[in-house]
Formats: structure tokens, sequence, C-alpha cells
């Protein structure tokens, strides 16, 4: 991490120079020994050694009895199919989105919805999904019985289809508004609306020139986040619980069963799933490296023909249906968890209930306290040290010249490309032979995992971007560095810095398996209890639960822009709109 | 009712952990002497103050939650005994926990107060002397339910219950059905089978080994098999085969016709609600009587529902409150085990608007003023009267249990 720097002549500053040195490297470090104990804890369970149950000599066994499972293959295959299906959809609307509408007024809408709709957690989102779609859903009452026929709902197995194709959709809606962000922020170092200009100057097609100029460079650099999103979708559970098969369900939520089962010798077996779940995705992250290399071969070649496309009008509104289907998919999903939530009795196939009653929100609003004070407790503290952590890093790096390049930048996705269960069932198995009790804290560390990149990631810009020449004016008036930091520097970043804090407590709202295999299942969130409610299907309380879990996740967002806006009411500058 | 089974290989498992681990052997040891308990209620109370109690209890109804909520917060303020409800959603998962800790040699603090239990994992944990006790007659509580006159409260799938556990409540199975859609329901396996060739798709049941699933199993092979008197016996390789045979060859005949064509099954009992009142089935079957009515109050049935009973009987047993042996707050669960025994909690629980579920006190025995609590009770609307709830048939010994699920599982399931 450190790189040689000049020894300073201010002796004054050595002694938190000794210590801020290390800064990155601790924050890597709270990311990765998780990450890295969690990996150990899975693999030696996997090739048999799990000495609190006897396990003391090493064997193939659990493996050959992973593989011996009847469903191991259909749910391997499941995982690869769901995984890049997903991936391969949400990044073709997010590219042709970007490039038949990029400079528009429509593109910059889009843009505004983006915050929002990426605080929406997964499970509420896929609840969203599931009321929208299920035979007797939203799309269902709204066409019945006029025009499909159908005076009861029709037999068909939606969601929960064995092809997994209903989780891919709730996958995609949230997919797509995360590679969306993403391309936007690389698209503000690639000239991006300059070059394709000076394509469609050459005549050029509007999408087909960006495609050709720019997606190359956006690519590079969102390849990461993609990579993020193929690991999520190939293991995520959540989800798949919500909207996958379940006969046999998806091989990480075969595993998190197995976890759970009573007798414990499956542990073995979920462990060498787990490990399975690893390689597969290493495995398909490999192909994907691959297909990307030939992809780009044979797009290089299609350039050089030179063919203009400047048809491209089809394309374009297949792109805005395209993108427009999941926005609209989570936002009418959220729209019938809140009806679902006040609904009195509603039958199929009637579009509104009968009558709208209070009583679900007000039976269960005790029920809701703990959780929330558990979601804000542990969301709190992860933020809390993932924002020190940051601030510390970033201020290490600039006050000893210490750069973390874009290669060990690649290390803050890391965590987010080793799919959850494979390290997470490891931090279980450690915790029963530790026989340490898992509790909130043990949570939360799970929880900056994840909370610690993204946190990292949306404050490193602007942080960096800060003007220098404050500092001097500043050190020119005599104050210290500390003073500095304290005074004006954070202070001046003080939208930024909400943002980034609002962004990391919705994603620790959203992590279920972290809280439910590190809790082991006494750790009790908004998410986990609205996921425990998948079973048994009362959609009212599953509406109630899910909206506030929803509401948890998007009322930091809205403070986060609304609080800069107040405390800087008079330096419009620093109010980041 | 509740309390959910796949507990299958639990007693396979816990003799290869007693083989493979040696810190087993010296776990095994035992049970907290009882002597090292305050004897006197007075001095429980006292040593149950400030206690937290982590009550282990299946959380697949938001009703039966609520109900847990209602009782933390009275024994909160009464006792000052704090109640944790630890949600499961199958009660393995608390005896796999116990068990986990025992072959790790945790013998004290563990992480499992009270759980809420009957059925095949209440003999696992017997069997492998996993529980504390006996306490039951210890409670002030416990005369009310007059267990002399109740063998059926002392017994738990036909295995003792030896004081290790506290009766709570009692279920029975019942089906209910929407009259909108279906005048006649049928009230024998012979008519089931006919009316669903005739009605395809419009039946399910959850998915086994969810209790309520496997109930469905146990209630249709009283239906169909010749010998349903040797359900009360270990199964043995010998009778299981043949007792069993006519309810496998049902399956295979109706199992194209269910729900889904049988690909898919409810994950849990309540599904079955969302399932009827979206019009997708006309039929389905519950663990408790009062179950329909407390959904039509809720708006999550049709107010046409009924509900009726096979003409050959109904499954019927209790459901029960233990202790592990490793407990951490011995004297907090008997506090939170008395509260609930409690003619307060207990006729609380019988009201149709929170749980339904019926008591399991004498209520006779109990004051006039107490009585009146249970006997007021309006039944709900889709509530049948308790003479009109026929026989009740007893649960089958907790091996017929394992094995029917191990068997559907392999025939109708993915396996495990």
């Amino acid at each position: 991490m450190e790189r040689p720097f000049r020894s300073g002549s201010v002796t004054r500053l050595h002694q938190d120079r000794s210590l801020l040195r290390h800064a990155p490297l601790v924050m890597l470090g709270a990311m990765f020994i998780p990450v890295m104990a969690g990996l150990a804890g899975t693999f030696l369970p996997a090739i048999g050694y799990f000495p609190a149950l006897g396990g003391d000599s090493l064997s193939p066994g659990p493996i050959l009895d992973l593989v011996r499972w009847p469903g191991f293959f259909k749910a391997g295959a499941l995982s690869i199919t769901t995984g890049v299906g997903v991936t391969l959809l949400s990044l073709a609307i997010v590219i042709l989105f970007t490039a038949a509408w990029q400079g528009t007024r429509l593109f910059s809408a889009a843009e505004r919805l983006l915050s929002p709709l990426l605080s929406v957690p997964h499970a509420a989102a896929a609840f969203g999904v599931a009321f929208l779609l299920a035979p007797s859903g939203w799309l269902a009452r709204v066409m019945s019985p006029w025009a499909t026929g159908w005076t009861t709902p029709p037999d068909v197995l939606i969601p929960q289809d064995p092809w997994g194709l209903t989780m891919m959709a709730g996958l995609v809606a949230k997919e797509v508004p995360f590679l969306l962000l993403m391309t936007i922020a690389a698209l503000g170092q690639t000239e991006s609306i300059k070059s394709r200009t000076i394509a469609q100057s050459l005549g050029y097609g509007r999408t087909w020139a960006w495609m050709t100029v720019v997606l190359p460079r956006v690519y590079e650099q969102i390849r990461l986040p993609v990579y993020a999103v193929l690991a999520y979708a190939m293991s995520v559970v959540d989800v798949a619980i919500i909207l996958g098969p379940n006969a046999p369900g998806t091989l990480s939520a075969q595993v998190v069963s197995w976890m759970s089962d009573a007798d414990l010798a499956l542990r073995y077996r979920a462990s060498a799933g787990a490990l399975a779940q690893l390689g597969l995705v290493g495995g398909t992250l490999i192909l994907w490296r691959l297909m990307e290399l030939s992809v780009g071969c044979a797009a290089r070649r299609w350039a050089y023909l030179g063919r203009r496309m400047q048809r491209d009008r089809v394309l374009r509104h297949a792109a805005l249906l395209g993108a427009a289907a999941p926005i609209l998919a989570v936002l009418i999903g959220l729209a019938s968890l809140l009806v679902w939530s006040f609904a009195g009795f509603w039958s199929y196939p009637d579009v509104l209930p009968l009558s709208f009653t209070w009583t679900t929100w007000l039976r269960h609003a005790s029920d809701l306290r703990d959780p929330i004070m558990e979601t804000v407790r542990i969301g709190a503290m992860a933020v809390g040290i993932s924002l020190a952590l940051t601030i510390i890093t970033l201020e290490a790096e600039q006050r000893f010249n210490l750069k973390l390049t874009t290669r060990r930048l690649g290390l803050l996705y890391a965590p987010l490309l080793v799919p959850q269960v494979a390290f997470l069932v490891g931090l279980q198995t450690l915790a029963l032979e530790s026989g340490l009790d898992a509790g909130t804290a043990a949570v939360t560390v799970a929880h900056i995992v994840f909370v610690l990149p993204y946190v990292f990631l949306s404050i490193a810009g602007p942080y960096r971007a800060w003007d220098a020449r404050y500092a001097t004016i500043s050190a020119a008036m005599g104050a210290g560095t500390q003073r500095t930091l304290w005074k004006i520097r954070l202070p001046m970043l003080l939208g930024p810095l909400l943002v980034a804090a609002a962004i990391g407590f919705a994603v620790s709202v959203g992590q279920y398996l972290p809280t439910l295999l590190v809790g082991a299942g006494r750790v009790q969130t908004l998410t986990t209890e609205a996921v425990a409610l998948a079973s048994g299907g009362d959609r009212r309380v599953i509406g109630v639960f899910a909206l506030t879990q929803t509401l948890a996740a998007a009322v930091p967002f809205m403070a986060a822009i609304a609080l800069p806006r107040f405390f800087w009411r008079n330096r419009r500058a620093l109010q980041h709109r | 009712m509740m309390v959910r089974p796949r507990a299958v290989l639990m007693g396979l498992l816990l003799a290869a952990a007693g083989v493979l681990s040696p810190v087993v052997q010296s776990a095994h040891a035992q049970p907290a002497p009882p002597s090292a308990l305050p004897t006197d209620w007075a001095e429980t109370l006292r040593a149950a103050r400030g206690q937290t109690v982590y009550f282990h209890a299946w959380a697949g109804s938001t009703h039966i939650n609520a109900y847990i909520a209602w009782a933390s917060r009275i024994v909160e303020q009464r006792y000052g005994v704090r109640i944790e409800h630890v949600k499961l959603s199958d009660t393995s998962e608390a005896v796999s926990r116990i068990l986990a800790e025992r072959t790790a040699g945790r013998t004290t603090g563990g992480a499992v107060d009270l759980v809420w239990i009957n059925g095949e994992n209440f003999r696992a944990m017997k069997e492998n002397n996993l529980l504390h006790g006996p306490w039951a007659s210890t409670l002030p509580n416990w005369s009310l339910l007059n267990a002399d006159e109740h063998p059926e409260l002392t017994t738990d799938f036909t295995i003792a219950t030896d004081g290790l556990e506290v009766p709570w409540s009692r279920a029975q199975v019942v089906f209910y059905y929407d009259t909108a859609r279906l005048e006649e329901p049928p009230r024998n396996m012979k008519a089931f089978e006919a009316w669903l060739r005739d009605n395809p798709g419009r039946f399910t049941y959850p998915l086994p080994p969810e209790f309520l699933g496997t109930t469905f199993l146990k209630q249709a092979l009283y239906g169909l098999t010749p010998d349903p008197e040797e359900l009360l016996s270990p199964a043995t390789d010998a009778n299981y085969a043949r007792v069993t045979a006519p309810l496998w060859n049902f399956l295979d005949r109706i199992t194209p016709l269910l729900w889904r064509r049988g690909r898919a099954y409810p994950p849990s009992g309540p599904r079955q609600l969302q399932l009827m009142a979206d019009g997708e089935i006309d039929l389905a079957i519950s663990f408790n009587p009062g179950e329909a009515s407390a959904a039509i109050s809720r708006y999550e049935l049709p107010p046409t529902v009924r509900t009726y009973v096979m003409e050959y009987g109904s499954l019927a047993n209790a459901s029960f409150l233990a202790i592990p042996f490793n407990a951490s707050a011995m004297e907090g669960a008997r506090v939170v085990a008395n509260f609930l025994l409690s003619p307060e909690a207990q006729a609380r629980k019988l009201d149709p608007d929170v749980w339904g579920a019926e008591t399991v006190l004498d209520v006779d025995m109990l004051p006039e003023r107490e009585r009146e609590a249970f006997t007021r009770m309006e039944p709900g609307v889709a509530t049948l009267a308790p003479d009109a709830l026929g026989e009740r048939l007893p649960e089958p010994h907790p091996s017929w249990t394992e094995r029917l699920e191990m068997e559907w599982s392999a025939r109708f399931g993915v396996g495990r």
C-alpha cells in the first residue's frame, strides 16, 4: 500500500504519520480478514476437517456427498444460467440505453430516478415483482377476465418457475439501476459526448457511434462492477427464496437450508456446496473474460468495415422500453406493496380491494419496533466505522502521497466478487468451533465488508477533487492539518459524506445473508423478518415489512439531500445540487 | 400442532456424533442436578428477575408471533423477565443448535432457554438427554391442567412426557373450503379423490416435511389404511410397507391432479389462505379449528369460507414447552412457561381474533370468574361447535412420521 515518500521536516507530524501511514492497510484488513477467515472456515469442513463435529481427518467425503445430491447439477446449472442471463440482459439494457439516449432530457430524468431505485432493498423489490407477476398478481388482475378470460387465476408456476425466469426478472430490475449508475460515473472521464459527436459527424448513427468510440473506454471502467453483478446474481439467496424455484432451489439457497438443518452432518455438505459455488463463480468469471476478449475481437473487425448503421430508430425505442420496464416494475411493485398493506378483503380478479383499512399497520406496529432498532443499530455502526476508515485512508493518502492505483482499487471490489455464501458459511462454522456467541457485533463486522467498498467508492472522487488551495490558505492562517480537516474540508464535503453514508446504510439495510448466517438467526433485522414472511405469503404483512424496509433505506437518502441544503442554505456551491 | 419434523436422521446422527467425538462423552454426563435450582416458587421468581429467556418457537404465523410479543410485554412488566422470540421456520433448528452445543461441550450457558416442541423433535431430545427436568409439576399453574384426567396432556405422540415438558396448546385437523365455489365438500378419502378428479388443480397441501404437510399425510393415512391401530406403536420394517401402501397408491393417483400438478407446493400452511383468497384452490387443511374464522376477520379469506371435518375423525394433538439441559435462564424459562399456562394467557390464546387455539386447561375446574373468560368467547363464523369436531385421532408414534417424510421426499420431493 505504502509508497516511498520524502521524510518531512516537521517532527510534530511524525506521531500521526506512523499511525496514519498504515490506514489503507487497516481498511483493506477490515474487508479482507473476515472474507479470508470465512473462506478458510468453509474450505476445511468441505474437505472433512470439522473438529466440533468430530471430523479431524481430511477426506473427499463432503464433496462426493454434494455431487451425489440429486439436485446438484441442476442447481449448479441454474446458478450459471441466472447469473449470466441477468448480467447479459442488464448490461445490454444499460449499454443500449446509454448509447441511444445519453445527452437527452429523458436520460437526465432516468439519472435522477437512480438513487431512489438503488436504495430499494433487493427483497422489497423482489416482493413487488412477485405481487406483480403472480398468476393472481396485479398484471393478471388488470387484464382479467376481459382480455384473458381467466375467471380464476391460471394454474401456472410463477413465481418460482423451475427455469428461474421470474428470479432473473427481479434481479434485472435491481441490477440495471446499479450498472447505469456505474456507467454514468465512468462517462465523466471519457469525453463521451464529444467523441460521439465527432463519430456522428463522420456519418455514423447515434447509437452505433457511441458503441464504437465510447463503449470500449466505458467498459474498461465498469468491468469490475459487471463482475460484481455476475457474482451476485449467481449466488443471491433472498431474491431466490422469494422468486426462485424451490424444487430444487438454487445452489446457494440450498446451502443455507443445509446450514439450518437439524442434521448437523449436512454442514459438511453445506461447506462443500459453498466451495462449489465459489468455484462456479470463479469459472464463470473466467469464461466471461474470455467472452469479453472474443466479443471485442469480433466487434473490432466489424468496426473496421466502417458500416454507419444510421437507421437505429427501432433499436433506440427498444432500448427505451428495456430500460423503462425494470424501473416501472420496481415502482409499480412498490405501489402494490402499499395497496396490499392497507387492503381489506381483496379477491381475484378485482383490481383494487373492496375496502382499505389501517388494521394491518396497527397490528404490526409493535412487531416492527425491535427489527427497526436492530437495523438502525447495525447500519449506523457499519456506516460509522466505514466512514471513519475511509476518511482516515483518504487523509493518509493525501498527507503522505500514498496513492491507491487503479489496480489496487480493484482490491476494493474483491469482496464483492466472492459469493457471499462462500465465506459466510465459514464464519458461522468458525463461531461454532470457537464457541463465540454470534451477535450484533459479529453481524456488523460482516456488514462492513459490503458497506465499506460502496462508502469508499462514493466518497473518494469528491474527496480527491476537493480544491487543495483551501488547505493552503488555512495553513497560511496558522491552522494545523487536523483543524483544516475538521473545520474546512469535512464541512465542505458534507453533501458527499452524507450521500456516502446513505448509500452505505442502504447497503446495510438490504443485507440478508450476512445477518442470517453470522447472526445464527438470533439477530433480526427488517430484511430477515421480511424474507422470513415469504413462506407465509400473507401479502398484507409482507407489504408492511417490505415497505418499512424500503423506508429505512430511503429516509437517509432524503436526509442526505435535504440536510446540506438546510445547513448551507447561504452557500449555494456547497449544496451539491 | 406445530413443531416441525425433519428430525429424520436425528437418532442416527446422535449416535454418529457420540462415536466420533470424545467431547460428547464428557458432555453426556448430564442435566444440571435439579437440586441446584430453587425449589420454592417465590425463590424462582426472585432468581428469574432480570433474566432474558430465548424462546425458540416456530414463527410461520404472524398472529402467533404477535401473541408471543404480547406475552413478552406482560412478563417483562410483571416479573422482570425479558423474552426474546427466536423465530424458527422449523423446530428442528433449535434441536440442531442444542445438539451442536453439546457436541462442542457447552453444558451450561446454552442459546436456547425455552422451546415450543412436540412429536419427533421431543422424542429426539428426550432420548438423547437434551432436556432439563422433570420440572413440569413444579409450576403453580400445573394443577389447572387436571393432568390426571387428561392423559393426552402427558403423552406426546404416544411418548410419555415424564414431566420434561408442559402442555401449552391443543390442535385438531379441520378442512376449510369456500362455499361460493364448493357446495358439498368430500368427507372421506374416496369422495375426496373423486372430487379432485372432477376439479383438478383445486387442492394442495404444504410441502412436507413442513409440519402441516406431514399432518396431511397422516390424516390421509388414517382414512386409507385398514390397520390404523398399528400406528400407535413404533413402525417396523415388517409392518411399515403394508400399513402405508394405500397412502402411496392414493398419492400416486392424486398428485397430477393437485395445484400446479404437484410440481410445486405451498411452503407453509398460511400460504394456503392466500391461495384460497386468490381463488387458486377451493379446499385446504388446517391444524387450527379457529383459523378460518380468524382469517375472515382479518380479510385474509372471503366471508363465504366454512370449516368441516372428515367423517372418520381428525388428527389431534397437544404441543408443549420444554427447557434444554444447558439453558442459560432456567428460572426465567419456568416463569414464562407458568405465565403461558395461566388462565389469562390461555383465554387470550383462545380468542379467534388473536390466535384461536384451544386451551389445555381444564376449564370446568376454574373459579367462576376465570371460567367466564373462556365460555363467553364467541366462536367465529366459520368455526365448528366443539361437539361438531368429531372423533379425535391420536398422533401416530414419531417413527411413522419420520418414515413418511423420508419416503415422501424420495417419491415426490427432490431429496435433501
